[in-house]
């Protein structure tokens, strides 16, 4: 018999200015309909409260929505401030209006998926399924 | 012979019969229901000879960058045919803060063109005469500040206030509800919407002081009835603030105007348009008499749907937007801004731009659908589709009215919740296949296939920065200072602002100086997160 494992924890944002949240709200309520905890933290967020909640709330991923243009500068900032708080095992993800030659820059630094308009909800629900090995 | 689907629904949800008949319209009256273009209740129109007579204004939103990028753009529009301007403020704008703000990091002139004080605002219109274009300015939460630098930029050059035409959008409950881009709390922002409104009641007579939009509301994900109910209904919560203050409704009524979004389903849109002119005229007069018919009169701008544009196969948005915007022009509109195949990668480069003025033009000047008023009225089911409309409307009207209007609606998160709800309707639909969309469920190639997009360097932020920190260093401080502090005590004491914002932007207070403040006497909002 094996013990059952925590449901996973996501923190599901928008960072930045921009307030189009159709897309995250599916998304976090996709989440939620899979059985994971999912945080939101509604619109306009900065990223040093982005990490301060992921860290408090214990989650195991950020997923972050950005359609303003903004990602490359917002992206960035989380991972640099997730590495000054040494809580670089939370695996952060992303979406929304982000070119294609923007793609390797980002995962390169440490985005772990970037799902762009028209990624199928089961696909973003099955990478964040995978980032944690069910018991 | 078996139909291929076991039910046909509208984009919507209504379910559409195999053919309208007569029987369709029983008891319907065309003297009640429709009346002649240009006369109560404006089914068809609201002037008498509509296309035939002038065009619609062909208006393409743009912005971009530094006040001179926007600027480049705006005479390229022109020289190409444009017939009215459309500004594009970048986030930082729309939210009321300056491009040296922290929080505007990374996104200074990426969604829009930034501007942060009077100086800005003179280079965006550099060249431009003020007094034969028409301008639209999409902005919300800060729009009588931005109001009030273009009125400044105005009375620099000596052109008279009454002789400015355009439109502010200016809707704050949409934002609400939709667009999320907000700086006061509801009631201080209706105060700041009236002020603006009495303003141009007096001063700037032509000037459309609010837009109402139920665009953002679709882009959402809102279905077309919930465009037409939460937009109509923002309207007459605004003309209720308005006649509230004291101004007889004849007097601002008819300088409202509306802005819908043009959608996929082109007899539904069509319909759409159709019901919410008769639906605004019928509420309008019932509820505030009004003696000028034009207060009546429902006039509106349309944008085909950038949420129906798709990323794969780019191309395709050219025939969607076509579609879209044959629909906005069957439904009768005043202006219409047709979206570019590459807005769901990124703002639209020159020649896509261009593209979508000229699919407007060949509409205009090639298909010969100008040529006659309304002509689906009379089809039985056009008429069906406009009266469900108005119909299902109501009863959004009756259900607001029960929670206490719309403040208090939007308060218990209500139409957001609404919204959210056919968002995820219309994504279960796609997901199986029940709604196709082409070259994302079905005709899908492996290659998304590439178009150039346009690219936002970092220079704009540097460049932004740098003029504020010599704006700041040169200004009179004591005069901006003292500017801003009259400002914040007609704030509080509740006369109209105005006149103190016009002061305090020619003192270069900027942007974020001058919401800051308003935010210390007005308040800041926060939102009930509806999931």
């Amino acid at each position: 018999m094996t013990v059952a494992s925590q449901p996973l924890r996501i923190l599901i944002g928008k960072v930045g200015l921009d307030g189009h949240d159709r897309g995250v709200k599916l998304i976090a309520r996709a989440l939620r309909d899979a059985g994971m905890e999912v945080i939101y933290t509604g619109l306009h967020q900065t990223p040093e409260q982005i990490v301060n909640t992921a860290i408090q709330e214990d989650v195991d991923a950020i997923g972050l929505s950005i359609l303003s243009g903004a990602h490359r500068t917002l992206f960035r900032r989380v991972i640099e401030l997730l590495k000054e708080q040494d809580a670089e095992d939370i695996a952060l993800f992303g979406g929304g209006i982000i070119p294609d030659e923007d793609v390797p820059t980002l995962t390169a630094a440490g985005v772990k998926a970037l799902f762009r308009p028209g990624a199928p909800m089961e696909e973003i629900v099955t990478f964040v399924k995978g980032l944690k090995p069910q018991g | 012979m078996q139909e291929r689907k076991p039910r046909f629904t509208s984009l919507s949800g209504f379910d559409t019969n195999p053919v309208y008949t007569h029987n369709d319209l029983k008891g319907w009256s065309p003297e009640e229901e429709l009346g002649a273009p240009g006369e109560f209740p404006y089914t068809r129109g609201v002037y008498p000879t509509m296309y035939r007579g002038r065009l619609w204004t062909m208006r393409q939103f743009a912005g971009f960058g530094s006040a001179e990028d926007t600027n480049r753009r705006f005479k390229y529009l022109l020289k190409h045919g444009q017939t009215g301007l459309s500004v594009a403020f970048d986030m930082p704008t729309l939210m009321g803060i300056d491009a040296d703000d922290p929080r505007a990091h990374g996104e200074v002139g990426h969604c829009g063109v930034a501007i942060s004080s009077l100086d800005d605002m003179e280079r965006l219109f550099d060249g431009i005469p003020l007094d034969q274009v028409t301008t639209s300015m999409t902005i919300n939460g800060p729009a009588a500040v931005i109001f009030a630098m273009y009125l400044a930029v105005a009375e620099k050059r000596g052109i008279r206030l009454e002789r400015l035409d355009g439109t502010l959008q200016n809707d704050i409950l949409k934002e609400y509800i939709a667009q999320k881009e907000w700086l006061f709390p509801p009631d201080p922002s209706l105060r700041l919407i009236t002020d603006t409104i009495a303003y141009c009641a007096e001063h700037v007579p032509k000037w459309h002081p609010v837009s109402i939009s139920g665009y953002h509301i679709r882009e959402a994900g809102s279905t077309a009835v919930q465009e037409l109910a939460f937009t109509l209904y923002d309207g007459l919560t605004y003309v209720e603030a308005a006649v509230k203050t004291g101004l007889p409704v004849d007097r601002f009524a008819p300088q409202l105007s509306f802005f819908f979004n043009a959608h996929n389903d082109f007899f539904e849109e069509v319909a759409k348009f159709r019901a919410a002119r008769r639906l605004w005229a019928r509420e309008m007069t019932r509820r505030y008499k009004p003696s000028d018919p034009r207060s009546a009169q429902l006039r509106c701008h349309a944008q085909t749907a950038g949420c129906s544009l798709t990323a794969q196969q780019p191309m395709n948005n050219v025939v969607r937007t076509t579609i879209q915007a044959l629909a906005a022009v069957m439904g009768g509109t005043q202006s219409l801004h047709t979206n570019s195949m590459d807005e769901t990668l990124a703002l639209p480069t020159e020649d896509a731009v261009k593209l979508a003025l000229r699919t407007q033009q060949i509409i205009a000047q090639e298909s010969e659908v100008t040529n006659t008023v309304d002509p689906l009225g009379g089809s039985y089911y056009v008429e069906t589709l406009t009266n469900r409309l108005e119909e299902a409307a109501l009863d959004y009207f009756r259900r607001l009215d029960e929670m206490g209007g719309m403040v208090r609606a939007i308060e218990q998160g209500f139409p957001q919740r609404e919204i959210l709800d056919a968002a995820q309707r219309y994504l279960r639909e796609v997901e199986r296949k029940e709604q196709i969309v082409v070259g994302v469920n079905e005709y899908v190639e492996p290659e998304a296939g590439q178009i150039p997009i346009l690219k936002i360097g970092q220079g704009v932020e540097d460049d932004q920065v740098a003029r504020l920190s010599d704006l700041r260093k040169s200004r009179d401080s004591f005069k901006m200072v003292g500017a801003v502090e009259a400002l914040q005590e007609a704030a509080t004491c509740g006369e109209n602002v105005m006149p103190y914002l016009i002061d305090a932007v020619k003192a270069k207070a900027t942007l974020g100086e001058i919401c800051l403040a308003l935010k210390e006497v007005l308040g800041m909002y926060r939102d009930p997160v509806v999931l």
